[in-house]
Order: structure tokens, then sequence, then C-alpha cells
């Protein structure tokens, strides 16, 4: 060190560490720490890194099944789809730097999720988002969604992965913090899945990627604090993607794994080179020794403190097995990629930095991974909602109502957005958002297998009701998953929130885990992986609760499977589940009635099971030419999402005994789907629905070119089209 | 029948341009690395394959057109080797001047992939012949810089020579006179900016793109 800076509880609190964390470091070290050890630990027990207030919330979820090879707490979750083959993947937030800088907040977004899969010996074979930015009339909205889909696309065109779907809304409560989810899903061999454990002693440690630079420094502590009107200026600590490099890291990495060279491998993501080295050391048991001045720097003069906290992207750390260095060089080489051997493990169990000759950190690993401090945060529940009344709301002009609907800002076509996403490279993307579907669907390379993948929150009804809300953005995956003929095996997710500081925050995000939680264990669906992003608040305004899942499903043939399109003239429209017009909390009540009131629809697990397990099969079974899960909008805007993707009209017919014209039409019940089937199909398909307690009835059919039904609703379909296509080019361009 | 794909450190289609060539051909693509010299003296057709070569952080296909392997793949094919470059392709072969002409930017200045509907212009060129005419097609698009500019001569002498194989029924980037692809005056040189690699399949992007590869190959 230059000097010895005195550490002063003005310098602790600068470091986001309470005095009461601080003074379990005297503790633990029996001294004062020096600055780069007090960085170290700041980052380590910041809530992003540490999960300090979601810890023990998060070890009630359902981890474990018969198809998961590795849950949560490695770089992503690991499923088995048979046959030799694994699914490694994760979602990841990376919302804090994309309201700062858009197209880098994103783009390294979607560089670390990629790298969070390919760490564990996957090829990246899909990525995914879940977008959520504030009203269209806030002043920021329009140039955040520009940079962010300009952001996520610059990078995974570059890179050669396809973009395949994800989900966009806007809503006033995400003004002042913007959500950018990235998921990525890769594929590998079951007995090729690597681990970040760093295992024996006297191992080289190897650092390839990217140079290290002074971008990014304290990038986890930015996550983990609120912010305030002059966020603007931490721009500085968001991180600039290259993913050209990201590329020749991923081809490299696949090269050397494909040889015996590698004991252990982590990317260095939030917290840089201080949180790789001490996850893999104390996965591993053993202690690391890093010679700084060994690391391949991109500027001169930098500290051990910089070095050890810069988020620069691109970099990886592995241990490699004594006597392979030099495969390991040949290979790094060969990808014209910066790489150094800057340390080794070693039996101390400490973590210890030389740098110019000195020692400039001496810790024990064991507290930093540790003892990094777990609360339990106060919280209270929220408040449960009445029921609202569909009855109060009158709808007379059903054509006007579905035009406005079709056209709305979380309605309408996102064709704008997804047309910026290469969706075909690595030609193997059998449906992706270009149909509209409820889930995207990526064979499995030279197989006939495929793995459908899906994003979904509902954050209205988190927010009215979090524990039914975190029932349903379960449900939602799993129904989309069902919807395309898949079976759904496992989830990651990303649980977005305020500052759990506050009882009321906390309260959302315990709910909400309770909720997904049952919703897992109902469907024998568990959560292989995920992240917590909390303090997205603005001058104390938090967001939704927005606890956005992604599910993943295999679909062992394509032979069998559906998507939205396909109905065919003369289709009959089969309804599965039941309509009660529930319109509390619902898009409709929201955008056309202005109201946002009522409690959510509620989730009956048990129903959306059977109901899911009944439609999957008609799909394997090939009985039906098209399906669509009705959720955001109702049953209306699923019939005519439908006729769009289908190009096909159609005629509904509303019971006389149903329920309030605006609920039929618009209101969001769950465990619903939505089959057109060919109309020999019909009498078998309902009572044998009828025979196993299901639901089911005709309620239409898809004919000819207009949108029609028996209470007056007669549009043409290019009309309803041009609408739904209008708003979003229309919005960016205005 | 001896193909090759040349690999570029951040080519991305070069595994798919290897599964087209292998289904025509029935016998697997050679892929040649950047850092050769020289493509090998039996390789009867060469694919260029989509991507960002470099990077491409300067002009798209610049740097690609100066590598080694580029070098020697010029030599051959201004003595005949039948070479087709697609996107990144395209756009390497136009910056080696192989191909007359420039890719600039989409004219909306956004990346742009969707399906897209072409004219062919020509089925009677080693790049067509096994359509049945000047039928339409869908192949994908998807690209940043696919607008395609050259001066009215150039496009006047394209034309006239009848250079034009594929136009855009729905131009998604600007490109002069909707021109889509395009091949050199011996007709052995071809350049597009869709992916015909992506349209070999009916379960991804369609089978349109199948007659492409047998009409070169069977050129041959």
């Amino acid at each position: 060190m230059a000097k010895a800076i005195e550490i002063t509880p003005e310098i602790v609190a600068e470091h986001g560490l309470s005095t009461g964390e601080y003074q379990i470091i005297l503790d633990r070290l029996g001294r004062a720490p020096n600055m780069n050890e007090l960085g170290i630990f700041s980052v380590m027990w910041s809530e992003h890194c540490s999960y300090k207030s979601s810890r023990r919330h998060l070890g009630k979820f359902l981890t474990k099944g018969k198809r998961v090879i590795q849950g949560p707490g490695e770089n992503a979750g690991v499923i088995d789809i048979d046959d030799g083959d694994a699914i490694i993947f994760k979602m990841e937030s990376h919302n804090h730097p994309s309201y700062i800088e858009p197209y880098q907040g994103a783009a390294t977004g979607v560089g670390g999720i990629m790298r969070d899969v390919f760490t564990m010996g996957a090829r990246p074979i899909a990525l995914m988002n879940a977008l959520r930015f504030g009203e269209p009339t806030h002043h920021k909205t329009k140039t955040l969604v520009d940079g962010v889909v300009a952001g996520i696309g610059g990078y995974g065109n570059c890179v050669g992965v396809p973009t395949v779907g994800g989900e966009t809304n806007f809503d006033k409560g995400y003004n002042g913090n913007i959500l950018v989810n990235a998921m990525c899903v890769g594929h590998a061999r079951t007995d090729k899945v690597f681990y970040s454990a760093a295992k024996g002693v006297g191992n080289p440690i190897f650092y390839v990627g990217s140079k290290t630079g002074r971008d990014g420094i304290h990038g986890a502590t930015m996550a983990s604090a609120e912010f305030d009107d002059d966020s603007d200026e931490k721009r500085p600590t968001v991180q600039v993607g290259d993913p050209f490099t990201e590329k020749l890291l991923i081809e490299a990495c696949m090269e050397l794994m494909a040889t015996d060279a590698i004991i252990g491998i982590q990317d260095m993501g939030a917290a840089g080179l201080t949180s790789s080295a001490v996850e893999m050391a104390d996965k591993g048991g053993v202690g690391i020794e890093l010679n700084l001045d060994d690391v391949p720097q991109r500027e001169d003069g930098m500290t051990p403190y910089e070095m050890m906290l810069s988020e620069s992207q691109e970099r990886m750390l592995m241990v490699i097995q004594p006597g392979k260095e030099q495969m390991a060089f040949d290979v790094f080489n060969k990808w014209e990629l910066d790489v150094a051997q800057i340390g080794m493990t070693t039996d101390t169990g400490h973590l210890v930095l030389n740098h110019k000759g000195k020692v400039v950190c001496d810790i024990p690993i064991a507290p930093l991974a540790d003892d990094a401090p777990n609360y339990d945060r106060p919280h209270t529940p929220t408040p449960k909602r009445e029921p609202f009344k569909a009855e109060t709301i009158a709808l007379t002009d059903v054509s006007d109502a579905l035009l406005k609907m079709i056209g709305s800002p979380d309605i309408a076509s996102r064709r704008w957005i997804w047309e910026q996403y290469d969706r075909h490279v690595m030609a193997d993307t059998v449906d992706s958002s270009q149909s509209g579907g409820d889930a995207a669907i990526v064979r499995i390379h030279g197989t006939k297998k495929a793995v459908a993948i899906t994003t979904d929150v509902t954050p209205r009804y988190c927010y009215a009701d979090p524990y039914e809300g975190g029932k349903q953005c379960v449900a939602e995956t799993w129904r989309n998953l069902t919807c395309v003929g898949a079976d759904p095996i496992a989830i990651t997710d990303c649980l977005n929130f305020g500052n759990p500081e506050r009882p009321e925050i906390m309260g959302q995000f315990v709910g909400c885990i309770q909720g997904m939680n049952e919703a897992c264990r109902a469907f024998d669906y568990p959560v292989v992986s995920g992240n917590v992003s909390l303090y997205n608040e603005t001058n104390g305004q938090a967001i939704p609760p927005t606890p956005a899942v992604g599910g993943v499903g295999l679909i062992p043939n394509l032979d069998y499977f559906a998507t939205l399109a396909g109905a065919k003239e003369g289709d009959a429209i089969i309804m599965i589940g039941d309509t009660t017009g529930w319109i509390g909390s619902s898009i409709y009540l929201r955008d056309i009635a202005h109201r946002e009131e009522g409690a959510p629809p509620p989730v009956d697990l048990a129903l959306e099971k059977k109901n899911g397990d009944y439609v999957r099969r008609l799909i394997r079974d090939r009985r039906v030419n098209a399906v669509h899960d009705c959720s955001d909008g109702g049953l209306l805007i699923t019939v005519t999402e439908m006729a769009l993707a289908g190009d096909i009209g159609f005629n509904l017919n509303r019971p006389q005994n149903s329920c309030p014209i605006s609920g039929w039409y618009f209101g969001e019940d769950q465990a619903r789907y939505i089959l057109a089937v060919d109309p020999n199909s019909v009498n078998p398909i309902i009572s044998t629905a009828e025979g196993q307690g299901i639901k089911a009835a005709q309620i239409g059919t898809f004919s000819g070119t207009q949108l029609s039904s028996n209470d007056g609703l007669s549009l043409d379909i290019d009309t309803v089209r041009s609408t739904y296509e209008a708003w979003l080019p229309q919005f960016m361009e205005s | 029948m001896k193909t090759a794909v040349i690999v570029f450190p951040a080519s991305n289609c070069d595994r798919d341009a290897a599964m087209a060539l292998e289904k025509v051909t029935g016998r697997a693509a050679e892929m040649i690395w950047h850092r050769e010299t020289e493509i090998p003296s039996d390789i009867d057709f060469v694919v260029i394959p989509g991507g960002f070569s470099y990077g491409d952080y300067l002009r798209c296909g610049a740097i690609a057109s100066r590598s080694p392997i580029v070098k020697d793949l010029v030599k051959k094919a201004e003595s005949g080797l039948p070479v087709a470059g697609f996107c990144n392709g395209f756009q390497i072969l136009a910056e080696t001047g192989l191909l007359p002409g420039a890719l600039m930017r989409n004219k909306n200045l956004k990346f742009v992939c969707r399906p897209e509907r072409l004219q062919i212009t020509n089925a009677n060129t080693r790049y067509t012949s096994a359509y049945a005419g000047t039928e339409e097609v869908v192949f994908p698009v998807a690209h940043h810089d696919g607008n395609y500019f050259a001066d009215d001569k150039t496009l006047n002498k394209l034309e006239k020579e009848g250079r034009i194989l594929f136009k855009y029924a729905d131009n998604p980037n600007g490109s002069a006179r909707d021109i889509a692809g395009i091949c050199n005056e011996a007709g052995n040189v071809f350049g597009m900016m869709p992916h015909p690699e992506r349209a070999i399949d009916p379960q991804h992007g369609g089978t349109d793109g199948i007659n492409f590869f047998k009409s070169i190959i069977e050129s041959i």
C-alpha cells in the first residue's frame, strides 16, 4: 500500500457497511482491516453478493427434483433432459446500470448471464429477457426502451446466441427504476458440467479475458442502494461490454473444457476478482494467494483496491490442473485472449494478495462467505383487497374495447423490439417471439427434442396480493410451457423489489416467495437458480413487486408440439377452464376503466395442474391445431392473438347465462386455455374433459377474416392487426 | 465435391453454413481458421459465413478482408473458385473488391431480423439455376449494416449484365434498387445479406434456401 489510510466511521459508511457489520469484521480479524480488506468485505457483504436480506427466505424454495442436477448455489442451475443432455440456465437482473446507461447496462447484463452459463460448461443456445419500463408518457421511457433494446441486441447478436423471447411491460411504478432481467439457456453433456470449487493445494490460478480496468468499481454496492435525483452521476460505475471478447471467451472455454485441464472455473461478475476468488476458494475449502502485478491491466497505476473491486467485463478465473498450464496457454493464445497465471491455491484458508513486493491483504475466507450478515428483516403482510365486481363496469361496444386493448402499451405487438434481435442464429430456433406465442422453442442441436423457454410475472397481481401474485407468476410460466406441449421442468427467478429495510416491502417479498414456493411444490417445478435485486427505489418510491420467473421445459419429440398459430378454417374454439369474469387487477380495469383496484384472480394450483396436464396430453396426441393460454387481457385478447398469428377470423358465442359481459371478454381468470380443434374432435375433447372434472366448452369457431361475436363485435382482421402493430413503432417514433 | 467455411474469431453462422453444405453435398464441410494462409487446392466451393468476423467495431468486414486467409481466397476467386458470402460474408466480399459496392448501416439505423420475401431476378446463374424461374423465396435477414450502395453507373451495369440475382420485395434496409444479392462478372463470386443457410429446414426458417445450394453445387 502506498500509505496506510485510517478506517474512519465515514469510510465504513461509504462502503455501505453498518456499524454492526463493521464490528463483526473487527471481531473476525482481531484488528482493523486495511482499505483493500475493507473494500473486499464491503462488496462480499453487499446485498447483491451476500443476499443478506433474502437468504433465509430463499432457503424455503423447493430446489430438488428428479431432473435437478444442480440447484441454486452455483453459477447457474442444471437440469437433466435425458440422453446425457443437460440444460444449464439462469436469469439475472441488471436494473440499476440499465437505468443509468441503458445500452451498456443491458448489454453487460446479457454478457454476464451468458458467462454464468458457459462457465458451467454449457454452450449458450438461447437468450430471453423480462423488461419493465415506466409509463410511456414519462420523459425517460422512450430513451430507455431504445437503449435497452439496442444493448440486448447489440450484445447477443454479435456473440451469436439467438434472443428468442421475453416480455415487456410499461407501468408508472417503474418510472424511476426500470427492470432489465436477462436469462440465458445453455446446453452441455451431463458428464461435462463444470463447477466453481477451487480444489487442491498448489494448483495454478489462471486469469483469462479482458484486461482489468477502472470500470464498474463498486457496481455491486450501487446495486445495493436506492437511487435519488443525482443517480445519473453514478455513470462511471457502469461497465462497458465487449461482445467480441465474450465470443472468443466462449469458444476458448469450450475448447479447453473439452480437455481435462480445468479443475474449477468461475466468471468475474459482480464484485469482479474479489467474489470470484473468494467463492472459488470457499467452495473448495482452500486458500488463495494472488499476485496482483500479474493481473492483465488496462491502465497504469491501478491499486490493489481498484483491481479487486473492478467489474470490467468478459473475464474468467480458473484453477488449472498442474501440468496442463501450457495447454491452457495454447488455447487462449489461439483465441488471442489475455491470459496470465496470477496465483495458486493454498492450504491457509486465507485470501492473500501480493502487490509490488508487499502483502496488501491477508484475511480468512470463511467469514467473507459464510459469516456474511443474514438478516431477518421485519415484514408486514400486504392488506388483502376486496374482489372487484364486474357488474359495475358497463361494456357496450366490444369492437371499440378490443381495438383499445389490442393497441394498448402492455398488449400491443412487440415487433419493434424483437426485430432487433437475431432470433435465428445457430439455426435451431423452432419458434420465437416472432409468433407471439407462449414459449420459445429451441431445438437441441442434432436431435429431435427441444427446450421450451418462457419468462413471466404479472406485477399488478403481485402488488395487489403478493401471495396470489407469487403463485400466479410460477403458474403462468408452467402454463406457457404446457401450451407448446412441453413438460415443465424447473425455473430460475429474478426477484425485483424495493428497499427491504421497509417492512411493507419485505412483506411483499416474503408473500411472493410463499406463493411462488407453493406453486413450485404443486407442480413439482423446482427453482434451480436465481437472483435477487432489492433497493429498486427512487426517492422512496418502490417498484411494484416483480418476481420474474424463467421457466424451462422439455419437448421430447418435435413431432408433437403446438403454438398459438395453426387454427384452420372451421376449427372449433374450445375453452378449457372456468370463466367467472374476474376483472379485479386486470389490464382492462387499469387501462380502459382506469381503475387500479380489486383482488387479483385467485390461483387454484390443483386446477391449474389438472387443466394443464389435459391440454398437454391433447397436444401430444395431436388433437389440437393451436393453443394459447388466457393471461393479460383475458379471453378476447387470447383468441385475437391466435387469430392474428394464424391469419384467420373468428366468431365467438357468449353463453346467455354467462358472467357480466366485461368479465367474460376481458376478465383474467386463471387456469384457462383456448384450443383450436377440428370440428370432429369437439365432442370427444369436451366429454373426456368432463369425465376428468375439467370444464370445457366450445365458445366459437375460427373462420374467415372477420372477428365477430354475438355481442356485436365486428372487426376486419386487417384493422385489428394494424392497430396491434401500430402502437410501439408510433410511440418510439413520436 | 469438397466445400469449406472460413471461420473468423467471431463468425457466428459458421455452423449454420456448414450444416447447409453438409445437407446438400452429403459431406461435412471443411472449417478453415482465419489464420491459415491457403485454401486447400481440392476445395470446390467456399462460404464466408455471417457473424462479426473480428468484432466489426470498425467498418463491417474491413479487418477480415485483410486477413491472411482472405488474401489467398481473393486470388483463387479471381481464378474462378466459387465463393459465396452471406451477411458478414457479403460485407467482407464487398470490402475485398471482389464484389462492387458497399454495405452501409440500415436506413432506419436499427438491426433488423425477420423472414424476408425475395424476388429471384435472374434464375439463369450458377447460384439460382435450381429454382423454377423468377419465383419468390423467403430467407431470414439479420443484420445492422445491409444497406447496399453503389453509384448509378455500377448499378446500371449490374442490372444490364443480370448480376442482380435477388431483390427484396419489402426492402428492409434501404438498399439501392432493392438489391439483396449480386455476383461478380464471372458469376463465381456471390454475396447477399439474407441467410439462405438458415432456410434449409422446415422447422427452422423454411426450405427455400436448399435450391440455392443445389444450384451452385450442381454447377461444379
